[in-house]
C-alpha cells in the first residue's frame, strides 16, 4: 500500500534535493505536488487543506531558511505532519473481567468475517482463548463462511443460524463465553450501510446488551472520499474505538484510512495485509510515515525476522557464519524462513532506499527465483546439501532433471553459494563483503 | 424506459442529495470568481472524481467560459452537465448486443467488491427477459462463497453448476458451459473468486478461465463485466486498468450506489479506458439492478438541483 504516493511525494522532494537553497516558490511548487499526490490518494479534500497549509506554514518559516539542509528539513517537517495525521500508536483494549467482547462494524465488503478470523489467530498467539461469533444473520452463507474459518484456524464459532435475531445471539454467545471460560468475543456482524437506519439501530442493540471493550470499524483501504462520512456516522451511533484497515496488500493509497485518523481521532489499530489468516499488523503511525516517504521500514522488517527465525536458528546460523561452515542445508532452510516472511518484494520495499529497486523487479522473477533455487537444493542428496564439492557432472544432469531446471542453472547456484562462501571467509578476516549484490537469490 | 430512468433515479437520491446540490448552490447566479472554479474543483474531488479528470474538466469549461463570454455562475450548470453526459456517452453501447445461442459472462472484481450479490441481481435480470439462465461457482476459494451463491440461485430460481471447495474453476467452467449446451441455456453467468489486481498469480488463473470459455464457445465470454464498489475512491480506475489489461474488461457494473457514496470515478474510467457502464445496483433487493443511463444518470442529478434551485 502507499507505494503510489510514496512515489509521487518523493518525486516532489527530489527536485528539491537538486537545489541547494530553497525560495518560497520552491516549497510551494512542491507543497503543490504533495497536494495533488493526497488527494489522488483519496486523503479527504478538508484533511489535505489542513495538511498542507499547516506545512506550508513551518516549511517557508524560520525552520527552513536557517537550516544547512533545508531539503531534508522540508521532508522531516512532512514526516513529522504525516506522524501527527496518522495519531498515536493504539492497543487492543482486553483489560476488565473476561470475557471482552470486540464488536467488529463495517460497511459490507469491507471485509469483517475475515478479519474476525484473522484477530482470532492473532490473540490466540498472545495466549487468549478466542471465540468467534456468527451474527451476521443476513448475507447468505454469511454464516457458514465463519464456521468455515473457524474450522480452518481451529477456533470455535458460535452461530445459531440465520432465523435468531444478532443481539440475541450475541448475548448468548456472551454467556457461553462466560461458562466455558472463553478470554475475548469476536462479533462478526453484517454488513450495512450507515445510512440504514433499522441496521444501525440493531448495532445499537448489539452494544448495548454487550457492552463491549472496542467496537472497531472495518474499513477497505481502497474507499474514497466518503470514509470520512461513514465513520462519523458508524462512531455517532455506536462510538467507535477503532478502526482496521482491510485490503491493504492491493495497491490503495489509503488515503481514506488517515482521514479518518485525522477527521473522527479514532485510532487505527490493524491493518489486513493478505489472504491469509495470518496476514495481520499491528498499525504503526511512525512506520507508515517512513514507508509514504521512502524511508523503508526497517523495524517491521526485524519483527518479522524475529517471527520467522526463533533465537537458538540464529545462533545457531551466526556460528556457521563465523566458522564459515554454512552448508546448502543452512541455506535452504533459511530461505524457508525468509519466504515465511511475506512477499519478496514487500520485504526489500522495508529496507531504505530498496523502494525504487523493488519496482524494477517484476514480482514473479524474484519470487520465481526463490522456488527455482529451493526445487534445485531439494533435488540434491543429502551428503550433495552438506558437501557441494563432489557434485560433479553426472550429479548435476541428475539434479538439472529432478527439479525441472538446467545445468547451467544448477551451475550457476552452485557458483554463487561458493562466493557467497568465500565472502564469509573474507568477513570472518574482517574484510568487507560486497554486500547485497552477492545474495544469490538477489539474481 | 420511462419506468427505467425513474427507478435510476430513485435509487440515486441519496448520491445526489448529499453532493449535487452543492454543486447546485455553487451555482445559484453568483458572478465566476477564481473561488468559484476552486469550490467546483473541491466538490468534483469530493466525489470521487479523480484529480486527473477534475483539473481536465475545469479547464475546458473555464477555455469555454472565456471563450463564450460566460459570467454568470448559473450558466455554468449546463456546460457542466454536457460535459458529463458527453464523457460517458462516448462509451456507453448496449449490454450483449449480439444474437447468439449462448451467452457467456464472466463477472470479475475486488474482494468484497459485490461480484455475487450482483451475479443474483443479472441472472433475476436475464430470467425477467424469460431467458434461461445458469450460474457457475468458479469462486472456490472464498470460505462459504459457493454456499452463497446456491443460496442466491434458490431465490432467483436457477440453477447452480459448483464443485468442491478449493477445486479448479477452469474445470467449474468447463462444466458449466457442457451443461449450458446440453440443457439449452442461453445466459451463463460465471461468478470468480475476488482478486486484488496486485496479486499476479490470480490475474493468471482468471486469464485460464477465460481461456476455458473462449475454447468452449465462439468468442466467449461475451461480456467480461467488472463490478465495482461505488464506495471506492481512485483505485477503481487502478483495478479497471488492470483487470482490462489481463483479462479483457468489456463493461462495469458499480455496485452498492444505494450508499451515500458519489460513484464518480465513472467518468474518469469512461475518460482514461473508454469502458461502459451496463448497470448500476441501488440496493439489498433483487431487482434492484438498473440499466445504466447516461443521458438518466446526469440528468437525474441536475432535475434534483433545479428543484432545490426553485
Amino acid at each position: 500500500m502507499f507505494e503510489a504516493l510514496s512515489e509521487k511525494i518523493q518525486e516532489a522532494f527530489q527536485k528539491l534535493a537538486r537545489k541547494g537553497r530553497l525560495s518560497e516558490a520552491d516549497v510551494q511548487q512542491a507543497l503543490r505536488e504533495v497536494r495533488l499526490a493526497l488527494l489522488e490518494a483519496d486523503v479527504n479534500y478538508r484533511v489535505v487543506k489542513e495538511f498542507t497549509k499547516r506545512v506550508r506554514e513551518r516549511a517557508v518559516g524560520e525552520e527552513v531558511l536557517r537550516s544547512l539542509t533545508p531539503t531534508q528539513t522540508v521532508i522531516k517537517i512532512v514526516h513529522e505532519e504525516l506522524i501527527q495525521l496518522l495519531g498515536e500508536p493504539a492497543k487492543l483494549d482486553l483489560g476488565g473481567t473476561p470475557p471482552a467482547a470486540l464488536m467488529l462494524v463495517g460497511l459490507q465488503g469491507s471485509g469483517k468475517t475475515t478479519m474476525a478470523a484473522k484477530l482470532a489467530v492473532y490473540l490466540r498467539k498472545q495466549g487468549q482463548r478466542p471465540l468467534l461469533v456468527a451474527a451476521d444473520t443476513y448475507r447468505p452463507a454469511a454464516v457458514a463462511q465463519l464456521e468455515t474459518l473457524g474450522k480452518q484456524i481451529n477456533v470455535p464459532v458460535h452461530s445459531e443460524g440465520t432465523k435468531v435475531a444478532p443481539p440475541e445471539i450475541c448475548r448468548n454467545a456472551l454467556r457461553k463465553a462466560r461458562r466455558e471460560g472463553f478470554t475475548v468475543l469476536l462479533l462478526d456482524t453484517a454488513g450495512r450501510l450507515q445510512i440504514d437506519e433499522p441496521m444501525m439501530a440493531e448495532l445499537e442493540e448489539i452494544r448495548r446488551v454487550i457492552n463491549p471493550r472496542e467496537v472497531l470499524l472495518v474499513i477497505d483501504a481502497m474507499t474514497g472520499q466518503e470514509a470520512v462520512a461513514v465513520a462519523e456516522e458508524f462512531n455517532r451511533r455506536v462510538a467507535l474505538t477503532g478502526l482496521i484497515l482491510t485490503k491493504v496488500d492491493g495497491d490503495a493509497r489509503g488515503g481514506a484510512a488517515l482521514s479518518i485518523r485525522a477527521v473522527t481521532g479514532i485510532p487505527i489499530k490493524f491493518m489486513g495485509v493478505g489472504e491469509r489468516p495470518s496476514d495481520l499488523e499491528p498499525f504503526y503511525p511512525d512506520r507508515l510515515a517512513s514507508r509514504i516517504l521512502g524511508m523503508g521500514d526497517v523495524l517491521t522488517l526485524i519483527e518479522r525476522a524475529e517471527e520467522a527465525f526463533s533465537e537458538e536458528q540464529a545462533c545457531k546460523m551466526e556460528e556457521k557464519l563465523r566458522t564459515a561452515s554454512f552448508t546448502l542445508e543452512d541455506f535452504i532452510e533459511q530461505l524457508r524462513a525468509i519466504r515465511q516472511m511475506g512477499p519478496l518484494e514487500e520485504l526489500l520495499g522495508m529496507i531504505p532506499g530498496f523502494q525504487q529497486l523493488t519496482k524494477q523487479l517484476p514480482a514473479e522473477v524474484t519470487e520465481r527465483g526463490l522456488v527455482v533455487t529451493e526445487a534445485i537444493i531439494n533435488s540434491m542428496t543429502p551428503e550433495e546439501r552438506r558437501n557441494p564439492k563432489i557434485i560433479n557432472a553426472s550429479r548435476k544432469r541428475r539434479i538439472a532433471r529432478g527439479s525441472g531446471t538446467t545445468v547451467q542453472q544448477v551451475n550457476q547456484l552452485l557458483r554463487q553459494f561458493n562466493q557467497m562462501q568465500q565472502m564469509m571467509k573474507r568477513m570472518q578476516k574482517g574484510q568487507r563483503g560486497r554486500g547485497m549484490g552477492m545474495m544469490p537469490w538477489l539474481r | 424506459m420511462v419506468t427505467r430512468s425513474k427507478n435510476f433515479r430513485s435509487g440515486l437520491a441519496k448520491t445526489r442529495r448529499s453532493f449535487f446540490a452543492k454543486i447546485a448552490g455553487l451555482f445559484r447566479g453568483n458572478q465566476i470568481t477564481d473561488e468559484t472554479w476552486e469550490e467546483l474543483e473541491m466538490l468534483l474531488i469530493q466525489a470521487d472524481m479523480g484529480v486527473d479528470t477534475t483539473l481536465e474538466l475545469i479547464e475546458t469549461m473555464r477555455e469555454e467560459v472565456t471563450r463564450r463570454g460566460l459570467k454568470d455562475s448559473a450558466q455554468m450548470e449546463s456546460l457542466l452537465k454536457d460535459h458529463l453526459v458527453a464523457l460517458l456517452e462516448q462509451v456507453s453501447r448496449p449490454y450483449l448486443p449480439d444474437e447468439r445461442m449462448l451467452h457467456v459472462v464472466l463477472v470479475v472484481g475486488v474482494n468484497g467488491s459485490g461480484k455475487t450479490t450482483t451475479i443474483a441481481k443479472l441472472a433475476k435480470f436475464h430470467r425477467d427477459r424469460g431467458e434461461k439462465v445458469l450460474l457457475a461457482a468458479a469462486d472456490t476459494f472464498r470460505a462459504a462463497a459457493i454456499d452463497q451463491l446456491k443460496v442466491w440461485g434458490q431465490r432467483v430460481g436457477v440453477d447452480v453448476v459448483a464443485h468442491q471447495p478449493g477445486a479448479d474453476p477452469g474445470a467449474v467452467v468447463f462444466d458449466a458451459i457442457r451443461a449450458s449446451q446440453s440443457r439449452g441455456i442461453q445466459v451463463l453467468l460465471i461468478d470468480t473468486a475476488g482478486r486484488l489486481h496486485t496479486k499476479h498469480n490470480l490475474m493468471q488463473e482468471l486469464r485460464k478461465i477465460k481461456g476455458v470459455a473462449q475454447k468452449q464457445v465462439h468468442q466467449a465470454p461475451h461480456e467480461t463485466v467488472l463490478v465495482l464498489d461505488a464506495t471506492t475512491g481512485q483505485n477503481a480506475l487502478v483495478q479497471a486498468r488492470k483487470f482490462s489489461e489481463e483479462v479483457g474488461v468489456t463493461g462495469i457494473v458499480l455496485a452498492k450506489l444505494d450508499s451515500t457514496a458519489k460513484g464518480g470515478m465513472v467518468f474518469a474510467i469512461a475518460q482514461e479506458l473508454k469502458l461502459p457502464i451496463f448497470f448500476v445496483t441501488v440496493g439489498e433487493g433483487l431487482d434492484q439492478l438498473v440499466v445504466f443511463d447516461p443521458r438518466a444518470f446526469v440528468e437525474g442529478l441536475f432535475e434534483e438541483n433545479s428543484r432545490r434551485l426553485r
